[in-house]
């Protein structure tokens, strides 16, 4: 057993493996200083909340208290691993300010009331709202992070009940592009690949994707494939010197805006050296004659100017996933929120489905996940989607799911693709939208460009909800707050980016008076008193099981289909992939299986949509182009980005996160070990910009775009010239401010301008122009940024990242036998 | 003489005026829609993408001012510039702003008139395509195969963005 301080090493110890060979396991445990396994009283089933990639863990419980958490290594996900969020993030759970009663607004103030006042106050606003103005006055903001009962409750509360449109997650910040991406080449959510994958692939790309920080496990199976005989080419695609760039074979740091012109010079390279399986194209795909016909404008020196990359590396990247055997590709963050975010994403899926490497062992794409429930956000749906992958412009598929909810399908509004959040907040902002129910999320710092943000939700004429587990910079705003459990005091399930389903069972009580999502939205709807039309109760169910069950009837014989899961099934062993039914008892590790798709017309999600206007296809249009049920190989033309640099605003701005930290820290901040590897914003730099401008580390910048300003010291890193990062997780809530900047603006969105990928709807948080100024020198101090990430120093040394004896954990390597 | 040119000597007015209708009619396509984005600078993805595809008219310009020189036209082959087209639409903008007070309303109006005049638009080049097959006049029928389609994208755009809006603005307003 190996003890590791996992804030210094947070991918810990190798255990090399071969292709096509089961990746090692190695328990990691982390318990409370002074304890060891033998003084636990209870581990309770789980997996990961603080990142994407469904880590199961086991939760050490002693005196009805959270102490510490154990990865599950019989579980195909992780086999034992846990990363180091996860490793210290429980801690959070007992932070003593957690919200314990609920929070009513009286004379501008919040004060603490009893659950009757504050429901009552809810669901009034809402009854007089529907009354005066229409179900079109009333919206819900949700999350990727609760779970998949609490997606599907609030989904039919407000399709089904309500009857409004208004409904999306947070997830339209991170995944909406890859949920976009699957339905433009398969006219359906749901993922081709398995992280199975990973032990069979000879190149693995990953596209705007720095899986090190953002789904650490994830990594070290690559980095064991890495260390292991015959290990895969990496191919790297980001502007930063990551750690996956780090162990590259090609790494293409692009400028920003230029995604798509470097994904069809790619394209125009396999094409020219017809690395193109014909057999797979010609008999499961539609499109490609319109591939052919872009390309032919395009030329690779070409996009190697416009990227500002060489030429040599974009032919070498080619020439590795035009030649692979077993190719896995990964997509995330820096393709999806960049400008034309859906047409860069989909130019992956079409690599794949030119080079015929979908549906078995090394050949997959992942259009990754940002959040721990997104994919349910996006199944049950809550991200306005309808549920189980159902079309809203399909009739039938509206008919037959007011046949599972027993309501008239006129009830359910689907005139119109759903409201997406930035819409919402437009309708907010003209005053047509006028209640908005916000759970587990923080649109004050997450959103882009904060000064509109907090000026569109602290207006009068707004009642604004907020259920959430802290007093979050939106929950200070709010009219009504809502004290919330979370992981660890409720029972529910969720699925990861590989279609995995985890059960996360209730190990202590939630503190005081706060209570389960599930148990506030179902009290929600009974105040509202929803009736189906036979005049009994909308929602049928109190419990997470009862609603798991009625999810499954909702989900039968669709994509992504759960009628084989059951709470017991999933209890003990490994999670399952779905679908998982009669026909795959076992659950599914690849969909697309030998080039059948979801894509015929009738069972399809989706009809696409125009890649530059983002119009939705008709039916009819649809029905014509792929009436066989084939992927279709969608074209994207390269458009210049919005907003570009100038003699005024010279940089390129990013902004991303860092390994330590989950979205707006309401967590990672209140876990010692976390919030001291990444204390406070900084700002990354290359070692040339900042030559040319005589800073140094740790001097105090100025970063300013038309929209705000912010304030951060400089960490000379390895980010390419030109272009300026800014980790997003820093807002107000532990600062003199409050909900806003006190003086100057620590939150990257005080510089994020308003646009969006009109395929996905996804906010553009990588394309913005900035200048920076010095406005302090370091005085010998370096900047706060991590040094074991992609924020390392270069050129100077700066001491390095690492935790206290708390944060050391134990590694235990165990014979492969149990895990998948 | 070739056949080709024979046939446009023959019918070479009409065509010829036909093109420079459709040369008019994408120019002012492309002032409204620059006019849109202008006008609606609240509503980010209409003021985006109204100038993304504004290009395309720009380029259609282009391109019907390079063919019609095959008809002895001499059409300006640079579009006009914003200020010109904007001063030009001021009034009609004004006509609209009198006629709703919700800015809503306006953009469903602004919608309603860019869906018409790409709508005018698509028929002119379906009318100048069956006339370029007609005569087998390949250029211009390549011409008319590669813009048509984008017109046809700004018309579905147009139409999205109505179904989009009109709900909240005729319902709730």
């Amino acid at each position: 057993m190996a003890r590791v301080d996992r804030i210094a090493e947070p991918w810990g110890t190798r255990t090399p493996y071969g292709p096509g060979e089961s990746w090692p396991v190695r328990v990691d445990t982390h318990l409370a200083p002074g304890l060891d396994e033998s003084d636990v009283d209870e581990w309770v089933q789980s997996a990961s909340i603080l990142h994407s990639n469904g880590d199961a863990m086991d939760i050490a419980v002693k005196d009805g208290r959270i102490v510490g958490v154990r990865g599950r290594g019989e579980d195909r996900v992780n086999h034992g691993r846990l990363g180091p969020k996860d490793l210290y993030g429980w801690q959070a759970n007992s932070s003593p300010d957690r919200l314990t009663k609920p929070l009513i607004r009286r004379d501008g103030k919040l004060v603490e009331t009893d659950w009757d006042t504050a429901m009552d106050a809810v669901a009034g606003r809402t009854k007089e709202l529907l009354a005066e103005r229409g179900a079109s006055a009333v919206g819900f903001y949700t999350s990727g992070q609760l779970f998949l009962e609490e997606y599907y409750t609030l989904g039919l509360i407000a399709h089904g009940g309500i009857g409004t449109n208004h409904v999306d997650g947070n997830t339209r910040l991170c995944t909406a592009t890859a949920a976009a991406a699957l339905k433009q080449s398969f006219a359906s959510d749901g993922q081709p690949g398995s992280y199975t994958d990973i032990d069979h692939a000879d190149v693995i790309c990953l596209y705007g994707h720095n899986m090190a920080e953002t789904q650490t496990v994830l990594w070290t199976r690559i980095l064991d494939r890495l260390a292991g005989p015959n290990p895969p080419a990496i191919v790297a695609v980001d502007p930063r010197q990551t750690p996956v760039a780090d162990h590259s074979t090609v790494h293409l740091a692009p400028l920003p805006g230029t995604n798509v012109m470097l994904m069809n010079a790619l394209l125009k390279e396999i094409l020219d050296h017809d690395w193109v399986d014909h057999d797979y194209v010609n008999a499961h795909a539609v499109g490609f004659a319109e591939l052919e016909k872009m390309l032919a404008d395009v030329s690779v020196d070409r996009a190697a100017e416009v990227c500002d990359v060489p030429a040599g590396d974009l032919r070498e990247a080619a020439r590795l996933i035009g030649t692979s055997q077993r190719l896995l590709s990964t997509v995330l963050q820096g393709f999806y929120q960049s400008h034309q975010a859906t047409s860069a994403a989909v130019q992956v899926n079409n690599i794949h489905i030119l080079r015929g490497m979908l549906g078995r062992p090394g050949c997959g794409v992942l259009q990754m996940n940002g959040q721990p429930t997104a994919q349910n956000t996006r199944e049950a749906g809550a991200d306005g989607d309808l549920p189980a992958f159902r079309n809203w412009a399909n009739d039938a598929h509206i008919e037959d799911l007011a046949k599972v909810w027993n309501i008239d399908p006129m009830e359910i509004p689907h005139y119109t693709a759903p409201t997406h959040a930035m819409q919402m907040m437009r309708y907010i902002e003209d005053g047509s939208l006028r209640f908005l129910y916000v759970t587990a999320t923080n649109p004050a710092v997450s959103m882009p460009e904060l000064a509109r943000m907090r000026s569109i939700l602290s207006q009068d004429r707004l009642f604004l909800v907020v259920q959430d587990i802290f007093l979050s910079e939106t929950a200070q705003l709010a009219n009504v707050v809502l004290p919330a459990a979370t992981w660890g005091e409720k029972t529910g399930t969720f699925t990861n980016v590989d279609r995995t389903v985890h059960l996360s069972e209730k190990a202590v009580d939630p503190p005081g008076g706060a209570r389960p999502d599930l148990d506030i939205l179902i009290d929600y709807a009974h105040r509202l008193d929803l009736r189906d039309k036979d005049g009994q109760p909308l929602v049928k169910w109190s419990t997470p099981e009862e609603a798991f069950e009625g999810w499954k009837e909702c989900t039968r014989g669709r994509p992504c289909d759960y009628t084989g899961i059951t709470y017991g099934k999933l209890r003990g062993g490994s999670g399952i992939q779905w679908p998982c039914n009669e026909d795959n008892p076992d659950g599914s590790e690849h969909i697309y299986v030998d080039g059948t798709f979801w894509s015929a017309p009738d069972y399809c999600e989706n009809y696409g949509k125009d890649m530059v206007t983002g119009a939705p296809l008709e039916p009819t249009e649809y029905r014509a182009l792929n009436p066989d049920a084939k992927a279709i190989i969608k074209a994207g033309e390269y458009l210049p980005p919005h907003e570009t640099t100038s003699e005024e605003f010279p940089f390129h701005l990013i902004t991303g996160r860092t390994l330590y930290h989950f979205h707006t820290r309401t967590k990672t901040a209140r876990a010692p070990q976390l919030q001291d590897a990444a204390p406070e914003v900084w700002v990354e730099a290359s070692a040339g910009d900042a030559a040319r401008h005589g800073w140094s580390e740790g001097d105090l910048l100025r970063i300013t775009t038309p929209r705000g300003e912010v304030r951060a010291r400089l960490r000379v890193a390895g980010i390419r010239d030109g272009v300026l990062f800014l980790p997003f997780h820093y807002g107000y809530w532990d600062t003199p401010g409050g909900d806003e900047p006190a003086e100057h603006g620590r939150a990257a969105n005080e510089l994020t301008l308003t646009d969006w990928d009109p395929v996905s709807k996804q906010p553009i948080f990588k394309t913005a122009a900035a200048a920076a100024t010095r406005v302090a020198s370091s005085q010998g101090q370096a900047a706060p940024a991590p040094t074991t990430t992609a924020s390392r120093p270069v050129g100077t040394s700066v001491p390095p990242t690492h935790g206290d004896d708390t944060a050391v954990t134990d590694e235990n390597l165990r014979d492969p036998e149990g895990a998948r | 003489m070739t056949v080709i040119q024979t046939l446009r000597s023959l019918h070479g007015n009409k065509v010829g005026t036909a093109i420079e209708e459709l040369h008019r009619i994408e120019n002012d396509l492309a002032a409204a829609l620059l006019h849109l984005s202008d006008r609606h600078k609240a509503d980010h993805e209409i003021h985006h993408v109204a100038r993304d595809i504004a290009g395309w008219s720009q380029e259609h310009v282009r391109r019907l001012a390079e063919v019609g020189a095959d008809y002895d036209l001499t059409l300006d082959p640079e579009p006009e510039d914003e200020s010109k087209l904007l001063a030009r639409l001021t009034q009609k903008g004004a006509e609209l702003v009198g006629r709703f007070h919700e800015p809503a309303l306006l953009l469903l109006g602004d919608l309603r008139h860019l869906h018409r005049m790409a709508a005018g638009a698509s028929l002119d080049w379906e009318v100048l395509a069956q006339t370029a097959q007609a005569m087998k006049d390949r250029e211009l029928l390549g011409v008319a195969e590669e813009c048509h389609p984008q017109t046809l994208r700004q018309l579905r755009w147009a139409n999205a963005k109505v179904k989009e809006i009109s709900a909240q603005v005729m319902v709730t307003g």
